[in-house]
Formats: C-alpha cells, structure tokens, sequence
C-alpha cells in the first residue's frame, strides 16, 4: 500500500476515533462508540500491516493469535473484577510502548548514531520512561486490586517517601535528558538500561503508599501516562495515528482524574506526585474513640422501608465486595412494587474506579434512570425518608463537612445524615479504609445491621416477599 | 444531566505551557541534518512542527468530547479508552514486521501481543458492559 493510502486510512481512523468517544456522551449511543473505535482500529492495523516492508507475517501472526487466546478471557471477567482488569490493560499498554520505544532505539544506535536526533531521543526517553511507570505501576495496581497475598493491601509509608521518589524521578529524567544530548556516547550502554530500570522502580513505588479508597485517582492517572507513553511513541515513528489516538486516551485519562481529585478534594499535583499516604497517617490518632450505635435487624429495617415513600441507597466497595448487586436489585425491585420512590446515590469516588458503582447495578439490570449523582441527591435529602448505605464509608462520612481536623475534611460528601432515618450495612464496627471514624454510625437516627452486604439485604428482601405472599 | 465544568483554567494553561516549553527546548537544540531514513517513514529532516501541533489539537479535541461524557459510563469510557490507547499495535507492527535483527522483532512481537490483548479485551468488554445499561424495563 502506498504512503498516501496509508495516511489516508490514518486520517479516517482518526475521525472514527473522536465519534467513538463522541458517542460515549449517551448510553443510547454507546454502543455505537464501540463499533466506530473497533473499526477505526482494524483500519490502523490493515494499513499498517499492508505495507510492503512489513514481510514476518508468520511472526506477527503468532503475536496476534496469543494476543487474542489472553485477551478474549480477560474480556469475560466478573464485572467486580473491572478495575484490576483496567489496570491490567493499562500495564499490557506501557509494555508495548517501552518495548517499542526501546526497539527503535537500538535500531537507530546499530543503524548509525546520525538517526539519533534530539528530537527522536527525547521522544524515545518520554516513552520508555512513562511506559516503564505506566507497567510496573499498573502491574502493581492490579495486583493490589486483586488483593494477591505477596502485595502489602494497606498503604506503605516511610519516611523520606516522597523525596525519594521525586529524586529517583528527577534522575530518571535527568540521565534521559544527559542521554538525548549524547545519544552515542558508549556509556548508553548502561546508562539506557538504566533509565528503564529506575522508571520501573518508580512505578511500584508509585503505588506502594496508595489506599483502596485512592485507586480510581490512580487508576485514571495511568490511563492518562499510558496515553501520553503512546503520543511519545507517535513522535518516535512520526505517525500522526499514534499521536491523535494517544492524546485522546491521554485527555480522557486527565479529566477522569480530575474529576476524581475534585469528589476527594485533592490537588492534582498532590496526586501527582505520589502523595497519596498523608490520609493514613493522620488518621491512626483517632482510633479508640467509637461513638456509640445501635444495631437493628433486617426485618425491622424492612418494616421502615416498606412504609417510607422516599429511599435513597448508597452504593460503596462493600456492595462489590460483597457481590451484592444483584440482591440489592431484588430490593429496588420490592420496594418499587409498593410505591416506593427508590433512588441510587452515586458518589464519584464510590468503589474501586471512576463509574464502578454504575456499571455492577447496570449488570443487576437496574434502570440508569434510578442512578443519580451526589449533587442532585443531596438537594433531595432533607425530604428522604430512609437513606440505606451498603458499604460506603468515607463518601458518606460527615466529617468530611464538620470536622476540620480529619483528613477527609472538605472531601463533597453525600449527606445521608441529612435523611430521617439511616440504615447502615457494615461488616463490623471496624473503622473503614482510611481507618477514620465516622459519626454517622453514632448518630442518632441511624441503625446498624451487621453482617455481608449480600447476607443483609437478601434478609430484607426475604422480609419483604413474606410479607407481599400473606398480604 | 447537567453539564459541568472539569477542567479548571490553571490546569489548561499548564498543560499549554508544557507542550510550549517542549517545543521551544526542541527548537533551541534542533539539528538542522537530513538524515536517511528507516522504511517507511517519508524521506528527510525530521519536521516535528507539525506533529506538535497535532499533539496540542487533538488533546484539546479529546478533553472537549470527553467532558461531555455522562458519568454513568466512566468505566466504560476507561476500557474504550483502554482499546484506542492500543493503537500502539501500529508501532508495535513496525517494530516487529520489517527485515529488522531478531532481538528488535522479538521486542516487537511481545509489544504486538500486548497491544492485541488490549484492544480485544478492552472493545469487547466495553461492548459487554454498554449492553448492560438500560434506560427502562422495556428495552
């Protein structure tokens, strides 16, 4: 195929790129986005394929049909399992633009060093290094996420944390920077490895300090440098393809992290730079000082439920813990028989990555019209006559809006205290996550019912359809 | 649903200013040889300009269509996004698909296979979890 069909199967790949993440912007026309990024895809991969110096078929064959046998079971996974399998992804993507900016580079350097212009060496820098953070870190991540035993599940602290990782960055950048004004010099031999080898180290050290409750943050950031890792890439082969659809990942990852930073009440740059443990540490000081509650059963939870007109549910890690989403869809469904106006209240953070909470009660095959944000509900609230919270711990803690002194405070919150009355689905009365208490638990108007989210709320449920049988 | 603003101006202007700074250091030491090159790339001096400027458009581009996104599919949006990210398969295919010494083509080959696993497990578990999202009953 000649370069100019080449660039032009690019271009309309490009297009069918921005309409795919156009048509994100509507359920309705979602699933429309996914056929125009598959297609845009296959036309990437025939025009590239289809040019005449690309002669290993055989090789390559090899590489797809391995890529696709590992591919196809990770697209199958439990929809609980989402997150660690995104990070997966996100690390499978920074492998491919290490190893492909780490190829060109010893091809250029045997081809002759004259190839090794600035330009291509600070690309080809940009890309090992944030392909190098995006691997291990990703790696790491998803390994945290799948909970595996060797990966420590609580945060990692130590002193000097951040310091270190900014120097190990700073040289990283540094060598790269010393690398692409000398490209040729005989220390690159060790000093190319080098700089691979320090941006795999930051990447794990990235992700030592972070706490479940901070994984959508990290999550988003990684897409973000597994995008930039593949704009790198684009200037390192001069290809626009590479560039457009990398800039488009890397936009997406930006704003997914922003938002998150925002529902936390963060600064980009303190997730930037790593900075994720403060939270932990601040908060050991106040173990010890439980408020009083009171515990209730789920037959009388039931009996408040089915007499109140206004239910707001608060989804959080608990319910996919737990795999409760399709028993809390049995009681949407209950309560909505008997009138009841049932709402989901969606904290962004809520889970273990941006819209996690979304997509396990749209398994459940509950409507997204019932799926509402933290702002519209919480103008809601005062009128809502019980506020069922399953699994959510911080997202609903009003220290976050009272307290200046806890380490959430000025994180948005939605305000089931606001609510007449609480039910609150724990496993016990162990301080969350971030081990900070909450006072809602303490509250007055709230109840308690201990127990596995799925446990509990099958037992309200099975209250509720005995009752619907005699009545 | 309501529209929002995501993106505050400080960090629009810091990421302008990061593409400006990388183009003027590139400027400052850019080297004015022709150089020979590799197949398939088009002949002569490296002219990054425009791949610059394709890079600061198409963020632009992919920050305006994505804050329109709904929040109800961020995890989809992550896993589409996930899949078009993969398009490293196209540098991977370069590396691994020309005459090139084998240890580059095996580099290139496992790149190939990590980008392949992406992209089929990325579009179609977005594909499966878009499916899951019904307005009503009815649908």
């Amino acid at each position: 195929m000649s370069p100019g069909y080449v660039e032009l199967f690019y271009l309309v790949a490009t297009a069918l790129f921005i309409f795919s993440l156009h048509w994100m912007n509507d359920p309705k026309t979602a699933r429309r986005g996914v056929a125009a990024g598959a297609a845009a895809m296959f036309l990437g991969v025939a025009a590239t394929w289809a040019q005449p110096f690309v002669v290993n078929h055989g090789w390559m064959v090899l590489a797809v049909v391995l890529g696709i046998a590992v591919g196809y079971p990770l697209s199958r996974v439990a929809l609980t399992a989402a997150p660690q399998r995104t990070a997966l992804s996100h690390a499978f993507g920074g492998l491919a633009a290490a190893l492909v900016g780490t190829g060109k580079y010893y091809l250029w350097l045997s081809e002759g060093p004259e190839e090794l212009t600035t330009f291509r060496m600070v690309a080809i820098i940009a890309e090992v290094i944030l392909g190098c953070i995006t691997f291990t870190g990703s790696l790491f991540a998803a390994g945290k996420l799948q909970e595996l035993r060797w990966i420590p599940q609580r945060p990692v602290t130590y002193p000097l944390q951040n310091v270190l990782n900014i120097a190990l960055l700073l040289a990283a950048v540094g060598i790269g920077t010393w690398l692409a004004l000398n490209p040729a010099t005989p220390e690159a031999a060790y000093l190319f490895p080098t700089v691979i080898v320090i941006a795999l180290m930051f990447g794990i050290l990235l992700i030592v300090p972070i706490g479940g409750a901070d994984m959508p943050t990290v999550i988003a950031i990684l897409n973000s440098y597994a995008g930039l890792a593949a704009v790198a890439m684009g200037f390192v082969l001069e290809n626009n393809l590479l560039i457009t659809a990398g800039a488009l990942d890397g936009a997406s990852g930006l704003i997914l992290s922003i938002i998150m930073c925002k529902a936390m009440n963060r600064s980009y740059l303190n997730v930037l730079f790593g900075a994720f443990g403060s939270a932990g540490q601040t908060a050991t000081r106040q173990e010890g000082e439980q408020g009083e509650y009171k515990a209730d059963t789920p037959q009388s939870a039931a009996l408040i439920m089915e007499q109140a007109s206004n239910v707001v549910i608060i989804p959080g890690y608990g319910m996919a813990v737990a795999q409760a989403q399709h028993r809390v869809r049995e009681l949407y469904d209950h309560l909505k028989k008997r009138g009841v106006t049932v709402r989901f209240a969606i904290h962004p953070v809520a889970g273990r990555m941006p819209g996690h909470m979304n997509v396990l009660l749209a398994e459940a095959d509950v409507p997204y019209g019932d799926l509402v944000e933290m702002d519209d509900v919480n103008r809601d609230m005062p009128q809502c006559d019980v506020a069922l919270v399953i699994g959510a711990n911080d997202v609903v803690n009003p220290a976050a809006a009272l307290d200046d002194s806890s380490p959430i405070y000025g994180m948005p919150i939605i305000e089931a205290r606001k609510a007449r009355t609480v039910f609150a689905i724990k496993r016990s009365m162990n301080p969350g996550f971030a081990g900070i208490e909450n006072a809602l638990y303490s509250d007055d108007k709230t109840w308690m019912l201990f127990g596995d989210a799925k446990h509990v709320v099958g037992e309200i449920v099975k209250e509720l359809s005995g009752d619907a049988g005699t009545g | 649903m309501k529209r929002r603003r995501y993106l505050p101006p400080r960090v629009i202007m810091v990421l302008s200013a990061a593409v400006g700074m990388l183009g003027l250091a590139l400027v400052a030491r850019s080297d004015p040889v022709t150089v020979a090159e590799a197949p398939g790339h088009a002949a002569g001096e490296t002219d990054y300009w425009p791949m610059v400027f394709v890079f600061l458009l198409s963020t632009f581009i992919g920050l305006g269509v994505i804050r329109r996104v709904s929040r109800l599919l961020h995890t989809p949006l992550m896993s589409l996004t996930n899949a078009i990210s993969a398009i490293a398969v196209v540098g991977a295919i370069l590396i691994a698909g020309p005459d090139y010494p084998p240890e580059i083509r095996l580099l290139g080959g496992i790149a190939l296979f990590a980008s392949v696993t992406n992209i089929v497990s990325g579009f179609l578990i977005t594909d499966r979890m878009l499916k899951m999202f019904k307005r009503d009953r009815s649908e």
